[in-house]
């Protein structure tokens, strides 16, 4: 049964530490931070999410600003995608590669203000990334001016869910003119804000970027609101998780490649083109055809849930892959998993089993997303 | 009413003799667990020593071993949990009972802490 939960001393705490604990957070160890798993329950979390508005505090990932002129071509260096046309106030989903086309880290990149980019990474990942970033940057002989910094005093909230532009209308109303992945800067509670509105739960939303010495006003303040409830790191996982979102770690890591792990969109055609990608043969070789793997949504037809680790197998009994993510999903009300299997046996409707204590129960490959997402797209023209 | 480190418990039925008991997890471990989504509960004939992985309990998050307090050979499961498998978290300690076993070696019994000996026990977790 449970694990005694032991805090150690060489965690570090999010400027948020004390409210988590006052609101009867659990907290537990996650990359390195005491983190909130749940307050009030991960399947109420989970729900009030889906309806409501969820706060998530987020501070433990890593957030950096990268400018000047020679910006472009440290970020174009280290992943699959085209940044010379991203323009100020959108956001992007980018991939860390390594040299053989690896993934290393998921990151969202944005442009809120004119000087540059604005990175926010995973926590498990951020030292890792910062310390490439900054050895390219001492180690480019171009001589293009470029400025990094991580800004460690910066903290990150995520408010998500249908009525998360409610909560935001009596703030900031100027955010919720943003469509979805779009960004800016903006004045919240008399500090500078980036804003964007994104998340990882599948629903409407915005991410906060706001000073640490702050943040606890703009966590009290946004609580005050009856919408708007807590959410721990247990409902995080479960909702983008439904989300069909991958999980750094989980899903990829430097053994998969971005046409593996079903990234493509992570990358600009015009870098295909071009070339200019890490790992490009490998990858060029993948989308050719000659791919042993890839990502793909699974629903559980029968018995336990499935669990990172379960293997899937044929339904003749043949080895086909493991699963990196499962959960019993709380808005469908059966279990769903993410997993590896040969493109072959990846389309949709293929029947499967997974195997979980040793038993094999049948399951079935379906479309991503699990649960439809609820994005403010602008309107197509 | 007696309990395991490992947060199960075990309650020997009078009208049994002190032969047969039912076996759950506690207040305390239903709490820590969360919503219970699924339960696994042993087949019924299932012969389990002591601190065998008997059961498994699963929450939204995580799938939890559950470990046979005593020895014995399971008589009942308790079936309504693979229909309504929050009744762990509603009364973990009576309707929430995960099998009834017949006890191999009833002295077992005297290494397991009584209610209050527990109490002190989850003060120092």
């Amino acid at each position: 049964m449970p694990e005694n939960q032991s805090h150690s001393d060489s965690l570090k705490n999010t400027p948020l530490f004390d409210q988590h604990v006052a609101l009867g957070g659990q907290m537990v160890p996650f990359a390195g931070y005491n983190m909130p798993v749940k307050y009030e329950g991960v399947l109420a979390e989970h729900k009030w999410t889906r309806v409501e508005a969820g706060l998530f505090d987020v501070s433990h990932m890593g957030q950096a600003r990268l400018s000047g002129e020679g910006a472009i071509a440290v970020l174009e260096a280290l992943t699959p995608t085209d940044f010379a046309i991203l323009p100020q106030g959108k956001q992007k989903y980018s991939l860390l590669l390594n040299e053989e086309g690896g993934i290393l880290d998921d990151w969202m990149v944005s442009r809120p203000f004119a000087e540059g980019f604005m990175l926010v990474v995973n926590a498990a990942c951020k030292d890792q990334d910062f310390d490439i970033i900054a050895d390219f940057i001492a180690n480019d002989e171009t001589g293009a001016d470029v400025e990094f910094e991580v800004l460690t005093d910066r903290a990150l909230l995520a408010l998500q869910g249908p009525r998360a532009k409610d909560v935001m209308t009596e703030l900031c109303p100027a955010a919720t003119e943003m469509y979805f992945m779009e960004c800016g800067t903006f004045e919240l509670l008399g500090e500078v804000a980036y804003i964007s509105r994104s998340g990882y739960t599948g629903e409407d939303g915005f991410e906060i970027s706001f000073p640490a010495a702050r943040v606890a006003d703009l966590w009290d303040e946004l609580l005050s609101n009856p919408i708007v409830k807590p959410i721990g790191l247990g409902a995080r996982d479960s909702l983008r998780l439904e989300a069909g979102m991958p999980l750094y770690g989980h899903e990829m890591d430097a053994g998969y490649t971005l046409v593996e792990s079903n990234l493509g969109f992570a990358m600009n055609k015009s870098r295909l083109t071009r070339g200019d990608i890490r790992g490009i043969d490998r990858l060029r070789a993948q989308l050719d055809g000659k791919l042993d793997r890839v990502r793909v949504a699974i629903r559980v037809l029968e018995g336990p849930p499935a669990r990172e680790g379960a293997r899937i197998v044929s339904e003749n009994g043949a080895e086909l892959g493991v699963v990196t993510s499962g959960v019993p999903s709380p808005s469908l009300g059966y279990s769903i998993a993410m997993g590896y299997v040969p493109p072959a046996a990846s389309a949709i409707g293929t029947r499967l089993k997974l195997e979980t204590r040793g038993r094999q129960y049948a399951a079935e490959i379906v479309s991503l997303p699990f649960v439809a997402n609820g994005y403010h797209r602008k309107p197509k023209a | 009413m007696k309990f395991t480190k490992d947060h199960e418990w075990v309650n020997v039925t009078p009208e049994s003799g002190g032969n047969e008991a039912f076996v759950g997890i506690t207040a305390y471990a239903a709490e820590a667990l969360g919503d219970v989504v699924f339960v696994e509960v042993p087949e019924v004939g299932k012969v389990l020593k002591k601190g065998d992985s008997f059961a498994v309990v699963e929450s939204v998050k995580a799938a939890s071993d559950v470990y046979a307090p005593v020895s014995g050979e399971v008589i009942e499961a308790n079936d309504l949990l693979s229909s309504a498998p929050e009744t762990i978290n509603a009364v973990p300690e009576a309707g929430g009972w995960i099998a009834k076993i017949k006890l191999a070696d009833a002295s077992e019994l005297d290494g397991l802490m009584d209610r209050a000996a527990y109490e002190a026990y989850l003060a120092t977790l």
